[in-house]
């Protein structure tokens, strides 16, 4: 590039960050004191890197098959395989062990079962252990303590072998005896007690939520919309198997190499498991093939692992196989959701009534919490949630994407179609007519929120205001064409992360947070922020994440990963700017000599003057004068409510769901979808021919990652709306249809090109950079948007996912 | 809807001929139609005695050469090893991922002299040889191969795991002409599943390579 076009496009560039700082201080001043912590707008660094659409950091890693995922590792000396041997019973007792003919095969090291495994010193069964463990617990029950069988798929024996194939042969060769008695397969069997779990202190289900008088106002109401909605079990099913590498370096000290979306969650959960300090247990996850919520929490496997290798004195690898990934890290409850909507004739909601009810594990009361978005998303004075569970002969569910939001938004987003139609309101003017100006649930004032601007963008964009407001009247050929469209959103939660940035005075950085990167795209937009935050070239940073050596942060998961970790950066690219300052100024030979800090700027790696730029100079000659090769920075960060008590000096919030009471502001990404679909009448398939997401989630740190996120959270939710379901056999409580043959995932054929877009948005009161995460709000409203074009292609209403051919078929056979 | 969206019967001269899933299948249906008919077991006894001598039993590890990336390895394993298997655990050579070790997910998808296969469905035995090539010999050096540029470009992938899966039935697909419009190339990629849903990037990638000429 010759040095006028450079300078030419610095000037530019200039420009536009001169733009869009002079903006952000205007908003900044408005909304926050002065006298609290600057932030990323504010004080230079401004962006560079931040917001460009950067290929992946690691992309060449992945393309070319260098990333080493966790099963991976291996050069460990003497490292033998394990391979689980399952209950294909869901409830009994195991009698007895025939281990003669598993023993003879070659090369078998151990048999391990609940007789000889060594224990744990803790498991989540006790409330210590719970509190001990942490966040990571989902199910606290640790199979291969006891006889005692309580879900199909159950680890019943552990077969170590010096090879993997030795090992297969040997664990189906194993004879297990067990003496089974009926299960309970889901909320569906009849002689199953349902219950209400509210009041429970331990519950991860919320019981009753109420505001106003619901159940009058809905009798009060001129239009009314009931409707039952079912949802199948789904699986995460992420590519990578989970997999895990136990490795006792020491007869005290443990490295695991493990499939986790959270290094720092899972090195606290196995040292309190294991009895181990916390410093002797790490955890290494440098790639991760995918997660979406099933690789957060703990489960038995990893444990299991490495009880294994402590047992056979060797490094174990233990991979999942596919069947067993159904039945080994949760999944998306089984569950049925009952909606009235009460509202006046213009189409003011009234009255929302919510009843839901799921399946969950013998030991915990998790249910997703629908409850949450049912609550907040329109504006409506009268609301009752009741969540009730059926105890089945399951494992614990868990958060798989969206947990709450996205099954909460097709029952939602249905009954306000059907509203709509009802009385005669476009989707979109119903959608306006009750949109919340505030928070509903709180009455506190959104941190930000562009919903209004996401219909009007994906209304132009999709081309909406063609629609024939009648349902069944657009054909293509023999195949019928509908559009519908739904609202998408998903909170900021609540959260905070440490970071280390180690600046050398040749231009370099390193930059660690034990952050991990299931696919979103964070070693690429922490790379991204902390060059900007560093002042340098985004190929001059490297980012390392993936160990829990590192600082110690929160799980990529609820869409916190990136506001977390960005925030961490900022932060700790401001202490070192702090300690460069302090330098400068008690430097005699530095032009900042006794300049107060406070007078000090950094703009792009130089340290200056504000009032006077032209005095100063570049981090790098500072440093050199001060024989310094490198210096490093640490910080903590913190994303959400907790962001903005920390701001307004407002104390921290016992735990995170009293977070928002006591900073001021409900935080959401914002989003809708538009989806065209043609149906074919005689087969009943529905094939998805375009598709339409805005998705405003805050400051987009890298549109083209950022893209991608929204393709898959929308892909996903096309998978639960016209194919994803695990089904349980009523009477044996065992999936049918464990593997990907059988569990149908979207493949490229069912996908159409997709236009995604971001709406621009500044929000000061989530983080430092005004990012809202926006890993899971795509998948939000994705299922009620197929629904709803389904329904205005056929005049059918579909309110059970999947809505596979046969559904349709059914449908289309009733009259309209 | 176009004609397009589903696979053109496939010409008589591209039919898998050896080692592929479609044959490896006919030749486990066969044995096990042979095992599952009683009446006729003794007579597979027969038949198993009369080819014992072209079908010498080998039991337990014995040395094995597979041509991988244009090098002769050598490895030592048993015949139920499947290539996989022998390229993760025996030859560190994991870039091939395992998703379901059932031929359902296209992650381990290699090329067996130029055509692309799911190498958990063969046994390694059985591509002694044949000149195998895996994710790790794309790429000519440092020089990547256009298909790995259109998909970090495109932004074919999130967390990697079935991407070099897709990259080698990518190659293939375009190869075999199976890529000339968008929606032959969707359902030709379709055996390979991406959980994190780039579908419409994998597209743009292999439409990009297609569409600039290259022949593999």
């Amino acid at each position: 590039m010759n040095d006028l076009l450079l300078k030419s496009r610095n000037k530019q560039r200039q420009q536009r960050l001169r733009h869009e700082v002079s903006r952000l201080y205007l908003s900044l001043t408005d909304l926050i004191p002065m006298d609290t912590e600057s932030t990323f707008f504010e004080n230079p660094p401004q962006t560079v890197a931040v917001g460009q659409p950067l290929s992946r950091v690691d992309g060449r890693a992945k393309v070319t098959g260098a990333a080493k995922y966790s099963a991976e590792y291996n050069h460990l000396p003497g490292m033998v395989h394990a391979v689980i041997k399952t209950s294909d019973v869901a409830k009994g007792r195991v009698t007895g062990f025939d281990l003669s003919a598993a023993q003879r095969e070659p090369g078998v090291l151990a048999i391990l079962t609940h007789q000889n495994l060594p224990k744990p010193a803790l498991t989540a069964e006790t409330k210590e252990g719970k509190e001990a463990i942490g966040y990571s617990v989902q199910m606290t029950f640790m199979p291969l303590q006891s006889d005692q069988i309580f879900y199909a798929g159950q680890p019943v024996a552990i077969v170590v072998a010096d090879t993997l194939e030795h090992a297969q042969q040997a664990a189906a060769k194993l004879r297990v005896s067990i003496a089974a008695e009926a299960p309970i397969a889901s909320y569906q069997d009849t002689k199953a007690p349902r219950y209400n779990p509210g009041g429970k202190p331990d519950a991860d289900a919320e019981g009753t939520k109420r505001r106003g008088k619901a159940a009058e106002a809905f009798a009060a109401a001129p239009a009314q919309v009931t409707a039952t909605y079912s949802h199948a079990t789904n699986h995460h099913s992420p590519m990578e198997p989970s997999a895990t590498i136990a490795h006792w370096e020491a007869a005290d000290r443990l490295t695991v190499y493990d499939a986790t979306q959270g290094v720092s969650w899972q090195q606290r959960a196995l040292s309190a498991i294991l009895g181990l300090p916390q410093d002797q247990v790490r955890v290494i996850t440098k790639y991760l093939g995918g997660g979406f919520g099933c690789k957060g929490p703990i489960w038995p496997h990893s444990v299991l692992t490495a009880l294994t290798a402590k047992a056979v004195g060797r490094p174990v690898k233990l991979v999942l196989t596919r069947p067993q990934m159904f039945t080994s890290v949760g999944h998306r409850e089984d569950q049925e959701q009952t909606l009235r909507l009460g509202a006046t004739k213009q189409g003011k909601l009234l009255a929302l009534l919510h009843e839901k009810t799921s399946t969950t594990s013998p030991w915990d009361d998790y249910a997703e919490t629908n409850s949450k978005f049912m609550g907040m998303l329109y504006q409506c004075p009268n609301f009752e949630a009741t969540t009730k569970l059926v105890k089945g002969n399951v494992m614990t569910p868990t958060w798989m994407r969206a947990p709450g939001e996205a099954p909460g938004s097709f029952a939602l987003e249905s009954s306000m179609d059907d509203l709509a139609y009802q009385l005669g309101l476009d989707p979109v003017q119903i959608r306006l007519v009750n949109h919340a100006d505030k928070d509903p649930a709180t009455g506190q004032p959104w941190s930000s929120k562009s919903l209004k601007q996401c219909y009007q963008r994906g209304a132009e964009l999709f081309g909406w205001s063609k629609r024939n407001p009648k349902n069944g009247l657009t054909r293509d050929g023999k195949y019928l064409v509908g559009w519908g469209m739904a609202t998408a959103t998903y909170p900021v939660n609540d959260s905070q992360g440490n970071a280390r940035v180690r600046l050398f005075a040749d231009g370099h950085a390193v930059v660690q947070v034990a952050a991990t990167d299931l696919g979103t795209g964070t070693y690429t937009v922490i790379t991204q922020v902390a060059a900007d935050c560093l002042g340098i070239a985004p190929d001059k940073v490297r980012f390392e994440l993936g160990d829990s050596a590192l600082p110690t942060t929160n799980i990529s998961g609820g869409s916190m990963g990136a506001g977390t970790f960005a925030s961490s950066v900022y932060t700790a690219a401001q202490d070192l700017w702090q300690k460069l300052t302090k330098m400068a100024v008690t430097d005699a030979k530095s032009p900042l000599f006794r300049a107060k800090p406070a007078e000090v700027e950094v703009v792009k790696g130089r340290l200056q003057l504000k009032a006077n730029p032209a005095k100063g100079e570049d981090f790098a000659a500072l440093m050199k004068r001060g024989s310094l090769t490198d210096l490093e920075g640490f910080g903590q960060g913190k994303y959400g409510a907790g962001y903005e008590a920390a701001q307004s000096g407002a104390p921290a919030p016992a735990k995170p769901d009293d977070a928002g009471k006591e900073s001021g502001h409900a935080m959401y990404s914002f989003g809708a979808h538009f989806c065209e679909v043609r149906v074919d009448p005689e087969l009943g398939t529905v094939r998805i021919t375009k598709w339409v997401s805005v998705v405003a989630g805050g400051r987009i740190l890298n549109p083209k990652t950022a893209r991608s996120q929204v393709l898959g959270g929308a892909t996903m939710g096309i998978g639960a709306a016209l194919m994803e379901q695990t089904v349980r056999d009523p009477n044996l409580a065992r999936y049918t249809n464990a593997s990907l043959a059988d569990y149908h995932v979207p493949v490229n054929a069912d996908i159409p090109d997709m236009t995604v877009e971001f709406i621009d948005e500044h929000d000061p009161y989530i983080n430092a950079l005004g990012v809202k995460g926006i890993g899971e709000i795509a998948i939000v409203g994705t299922a009620a948007a197929v629904g709803n074009a389904i329904f205005h292609a056929t005049g059918r209403r579909l309110r059970s996912l999947p809505m596979t051919p046969d559904k349709v078929l059914e449908a289309m056979r009733q009259p309209v | 809807m176009h004609s397009d969206l589903f696979p053109d019967a496939q010409p008589e001269a591209s039919q898998p001929s050896d080692g592929s899933r479609r044959t490896f299948m006919q030749q486990a249906g066969g044995i096990l139609g042979f095992a599952l008919a009683s009446p006729i077991a003794s007579q597979a006894e027969t038949l198993a005695q009369k080819l014992a001598p072209v079908n010498p039993v080998i039991s337990g590890a014995s040395p094995m050469q597979l041509k991988i990336n244009g090098t002769m390895r050598t490895i030592q394993a048993e015949p139920r090893v499947t290539l996989l298997d022998a390229l993760r655990e025996h030859l560190d050579l994991t870039g091939t991922k395992k998703g379901c070790d059932h031929g359902q997910c296209g992650a381990c998808t290699v090329h067996v002299d130029g055509r692309r296969i799911n190498s958990c469905l063969t046994l390694a035995v059985m591509n002694q040889g044949k000149e195998i090539t895996t994710i790790e010999g794309l790429a000519k050096g440092d020089a990547l191969h256009p298909m790995q540029e259109a998909f970090i470009k495109h932004d074919g992938f999130q967390c990697g795991y079935c991407t070099p899966g897709q990259i080698m039935s990518g190659v293939a697909c375009v190869k075999e002409g199976h890529a000339t419009t968008d929606g032959q190339a969707r359902e030709w990629m379709s055996g390979n599943i991406c959980r994190c849903g780039a579908y419409p990037n994998i597209l743009a990638a292999v439409r990009e390579v297609e569409q600039s000429g290259f022949k593999g």
